[in-house]
């Protein structure tokens, strides 16, 4: 099953909902917390989703759709 | 090469074999080259990196890959110039300028590619590639050519033509039409399901060593002894943190007797994550979409930006978000007080000095180092709306009209 590797940003509005319970719930995908840290107003987790990378992409695309910023673990590959 | 003993992960510590991998397994930190310091120590003296080659392979002992096979252009021992006009102009009587932009391809970037061709040849690939805007793309795909390695650059299909051609010249460009996202995300499933050496993905441990041989030379230029400010381009931080890394490696080697440098950050505005993150007091960066002049400094996700927030932090430096408005006015302050075409991220540098030293952050006799990390020559259209030319008639009365000023009868 294909592995994603994110970090999800959340901003304070969304800190107290259990966005990666939902993802888990709403789509066919299994959500592992590897760090996170919650500050003052904001959030950050790293996790591995597991899935279909269609499902993947769904989700994601969801979890977006909240206002949550997603980018690949690696930070951005293209560069300067 | 020989006093290298690990790849450990930067969070949790725990140690990796020297393989082609980049991230922890256990905590998704990232994973960083260690060595025995006790044994480079023992390896290493300032006279045995003065006999070595004028390169940055000269400081080997702390670099993850063998000197004897090196992938080497020529890359690194660029000029530290004393840049006596500039530091009139800003108020600065010890103010110097590390010209990396004399690298062979105009960039520090070779000093990072050189360090990850020589990787990928031990690890024996027969492809190196990356996903670049520009500076990455040419020493890429010129390192790639030297080692004699299939190269695989990748390019947005709107970038400029020179810089298409400058990257294409050497090899393999690939040109993809979609946007920054699209293209980073293709690069990610690349990198994940070909056996390539990408340079800033399962490279990067190595790759990002290279920087170091920055601030090796800083120090070897000053008469060995670090500077007390190190002014820096941020785009991932990863330049940032190494650049540190390198100072007190030589610190705890004994090479130079320490290294008590504050560590400045330098962020165009329309892409600041670093700079922000340092100025609100938070230790992530929040991910910005990038929209700035400065296209060598466009990363919204920077991977290091935490880490050069802390550095900054705990070394008493700071951090200032330039207005676009001010690039190109520090490109051609450089230019016209020291005669050094810099790109944009120069112009960002230049323009951060300025700033700081209006801050009182810099007093005007500390020894003061401000990187310029490429070449104006590949970013050309940055300053198209700011140099003015005079146009004449080949004549004299014309150009004593024009040009001098001249009252002619």
């Amino acid at each position: 099953m294909p592995l994603r590797r994110v970090t999800f940003t959340f901003k304070t509005d969304l800190i107290q909902r259990p966005v990666i319970y939902e993802l888990g719930k709403k789509f066919d995908i299994v959500t592992n917390v590897r760090r996170a840290e919650v500050g003052q107003d904001t959030g950050w987790v790293i996790l591995e989703l597991e899935g279909s990378l269609d499902e993947i992409d769904r989700g994601l695309a969801w979890v977006a759709e909240l206002g949550v910023d997603i980018n690949p673990l690696d930070g951005d590959i293209l560069v300067g | 090469m020989p006093n290298v003993q690990s790849l450990r992960c930067k969070e949790c510590g725990r140690d990796y074999p020297l393989d082609p991998i980049y991230v922890c397994d256990f905590c998704f930190g990232p994973l960083e080259v260690a060595y025995d310091y006790d044994t480079a120590a023992k390896n290493m003296s300032r006279e045995s990196i003065q006999d070595g080659p004028p390169t940055i392979w000269r400081y080997d002992q702390l670099l993850p890959a063998s000197r004897e096979n090196a992938v080497d252009i020529g890359a690194g021992m660029t000029p530290l110039l004393k840049a006596d006009n500039l530091g009139k102009e800003l108020g600065l009587n010890n103010l110097w300028i590390k010209n990396d932009a004399a690298n062979p391809t105009h960039s520090f970037k070779d000093r990072v590619v050189s360090v990850a061709a020589t990787k990928a040849l031990e690890f024996e690939f027969d492809t190196i590639a990356c996903a670049s805007t520009g500076n990455l793309a040419g020493a890429t795909a010129a390192h790639g050519a030297k080692a004699g390695l299939k190269t695989i650059v990748f390019l947005p299909a709107d970038v400029e033509r020179g810089k298409i051609l400058g990257a294409a010249v050497f090899g393999s460009v690939v040109l993809v039409n979609g946007n920054y996202d699209e293209l980073n995300r293709l690069c990610s499933e690349l990198g994940d399901d070909r056996r390539w050496a990408f340079v800033n993905i399962n490279m990067r441990p190595y790759y990002s060593e290279g920087s170091k041989s920055l601030s090796f030379e800083i120090t070897e230029q000053l008469g060995w002894r670090a500077p007390k400010h190190i002014i820096v381009p941020v785009a991932s931080g990863s330049l940032f943190t190494k650049v540190h890394k390198g100072l007190n490696e030589f610190a705890r080697l004994g090479i130079i007797d320490g290294a008590e440098t504050k560590m400045h950050i330098a962020q165009p505005f329309g892409c600041s994550p670093v700079a922000s993150a340092f100025v609100d007091g938070q230790t992530h960066p929040k991910p910005v979409i990038p929209d700035t002049i400065a296209k060598s400094l466009a990363i919204g996700s920077p991977a290091d930006g935490f880490y050069s927030v802390g550095i900054a932090n705990k070394t008493g430096g700071s951090a200032t978000i330039v207005p676009e408005s001010e690039v190109a006015e520090g490109m051609q302050l450089l230019a016209e007080t020291e005669g050094i075409f810099t790109e944009t991220a120069g112009g960002v540098v230049i323009s951060a000095l300025r700033s700081m030293v209006r801050a009182g952050v810099i007093g005007p006799d500390e020894e003061t180092v401000a990187l310029i990390t490429g070449t104006g020559l590949k970013t050309l259209e940055a300053i198209a709306d700011t140099v003015e030319t005079k146009t004449i008639d080949p004549n004299v009365r014309s150009f004593d009209e024009i040009v001098t000023g001249a009252e002619v009868n």
